[in-house]
């Protein structure tokens, strides 16, 4: 157990998870580390969103989560986030029908928030807290998304394709905000776009028909062409 | 133009009686998914709540009145929470068990009712002022319907305003739009389902005191009655709206009492094809959101 909090701030071993009785995780297991990013790869559909969501609670799961060493896998969805956990869900799902103030207060937990490096991550919103989110652009929403989780103090953030329909410039805001967030918080991230991987990213983590197949250094991953199509169809 | 005022009056009043059932089934259907069929069961109970106050305390006064309102919301409020405390929490995404158990529900409660009160009307009296009328450009309006129409304004003001200005209300909101994303934010949405609950109850058993003086008496039925034309506002002003409930509320009553006036009492008639009409134009309702 100590070992485990010392070496990794998130522990999925025999991980399985199904939609509709459809298994979509298959005993993924993997360590991650403490600090900086991990990033959770794999072609389309292999399951990376499914084992971020099966990780929350989200959907049907069995096979055990240890946050910071403690189990959470027979938790509700609400109680792991409490224990320090901030998902950024794919297609950012902010509250169209609330302003970005209204998302924003809704995520806090603490009575003492992080606006303050929301501020500095996003001056875009607070210029805009009182516009409703649905009426945001893309990329503003994806803000909001990941300024929702980075407004309380959390031990680890799971995001989940940051970057996906963004415009190449607002990717690159993105990336730069999650680069400035981990240097706080470890991040899992699941993301297509190699690039960022290649800037964010210390360890990759591939799935493949929602099992590991390959656990260890991102760069060694991305410097290696072959592997890197073998493993995900693109170089 | 006397006949006019005096059914559009009359039929503000009798939406505001269905607006007050009609807005905890949609915050219900809207947060939480759950057609509750026994909603009409929290009604009849503020109904007969308010009732056998009001023959403790001589019904005739503004005080017995207000204090019998009161109840009944206290009574609605309570009820609900423990049906969904007890009984919907364990059922939330299973449809037909909560059909099931909610149609189970408000059929057993109307027979316990009937066993306590009986299966005849119970005749309700009233502060006078209310039985008497007030004359608005020649129409004789019954002055009750002005009761009926200024508790509906403040639930709705109430209810807006706690949607707006408290955490609560911001959850439920949220929730409304994306539950699972709720959850996800690290908060505990059954405590907002229970208080959606309660607010649906509250309104109902308010609603229940008022449409015993509407009608002039409290039966078993009474819920009942008014839950089908609730269904009908809820639906007709969108699943979840609760600013389409209001609306819809208003429509379905003001046509109800001019078709039962003008067309041989075809209102009930016009409200189901009123009804058809908006599903085939616009299946989500006036304000309803796609799914």
């Amino acid at each position: 157990m100590t070992n485990s909090v010392t070496e990794s701030i998130l522990t999925v071993a025999g991980l399985n998870a199904s939609i509709e009785g459809q298994q979509v995780v298959e005993d993924v297991s993997f360590e991650m580390l403490p600090v900086g990013v991990t990033a959770l790869l794999g072609r389309n559909g292999v399951g990376k969103t499914s084992t971020l969501r099966a990780i929350m609670g989200l959907i049907e799961r069995s096979g055990e989560v240890t946050i910071a060493g403690e189990r959470v896998d027979r938790e509700p969805t609400h109680r792991i986030v409490q224990r320090g956990v901030g998902y950024v869900p794919e297609d950012r799902e902010v509250f169209a029908s609330l302003t970005v103030n209204e998302n924003l207060r809704l995520a806090e937990r603490d009575s003492t928030p992080n606006r303050q490096l929301i501020e500095e991550l996003f001056p875009d919103l607070i210029a805009r807290a009182g516009q409703l989110a649905g009426t945001l652009s893309g990329g503003q929403q994806q803000m909001v998304s990941l300024a929702r989780a980075l407004v309380n103090d959390n031990r680890v953030l799971l995001v989940d394709e940051p970057t996906k329909g963004l415009a190449p410039l607002i990717v690159m805001d993105v990336a730069k905000a999650l680069e400035r967030a981990a240097q706080t918080v470890p991040v899992l991230l699941v993301e297509q776009n190699l690039q960022v991987v290649r800037m964010l990213a210390d360890k990759a983590i591939v799935l493949e028909g929602g099992r590991v197949v390959y656990d260890g250094s991102a760069e060694e991953l991305l410097g290696n062409e072959a592997l890197t199509k073998e493993l995900l169809g693109v170089a | 133009m006397s006949t006019i005022i005096l059914l559009l009056i009359t039929g503000l009043g009798l939406g505001a009686l269905y607006f007050l059932v009609a807005s905890g089934l949609s915050l219900i259907y809207g947060l939480m998914g759950v057609l509750n069929f026994a909603h009409g069961s929290f009604l009849t109970l503020g109904a007969f709540a308010g009732w056998e106050l009001s023959r403790r305390m001589g019904g005739e006064s503004w005080g017995t009145l207000i204090a019998s309102m009161l109840l009944g919301m206290v009574v609605g409020a309570a009820v609900a929470a423990a049906t969904e405390f007890l009984l919907i929490r364990r059922l939330y995404n299973r449809h037909i068990e909560q059909v099931l158990v909610t149609v189970g529900l408000a059929l057993a409660t109307v027979a316990l009712f009937e066993g306590i009160w009986g299966t005849d009307p119970i005749y309700v009296t009233a502060p006078p002022w209310l039985s008497q009328t007030t004359e608005i450009l020649g129409a004789r309006v019954p002055n009750d319907r002005f009761l009926m129409i200024g508790a509906a304004v403040l639930v709705l003001l109430g209810i807006v305003a706690f949607l707006r200005y408290t955490r609560f209300g911001l959850i439920i909101r949220a929730g409304v739009e994306n539950r699972s994303m709720v959850t996800a934010l690290g908060i505990d949405v059954r405590k907002a389902f229970t208080v959606v609950f309660a607010i649906g109850g509250a309104a109902a058993g308010l609603g229940g005191v008022l449409a015993s003086h509407y009608f002039g008496y409290v039966s078993p039925q009474l819920g009942g009655s008014l839950l089908i034309f609730a269904f009908i506002v809820t639906v007709i002003g969108g699943l979840g709206s609760l600013a389409g409930a209001a609306i819809a509320s208003v429509v379905v009553a003001i046509l109800q009492q001019f078709a039962n006036y003008f067309w041989g009492g075809t209102g009930d008639l016009m409200v189901v094809l009123l009804l058809a009409v908006v599903l085939l134009v616009r299946p989500t309702g006036i304000l309803g959101k796609k799914a």
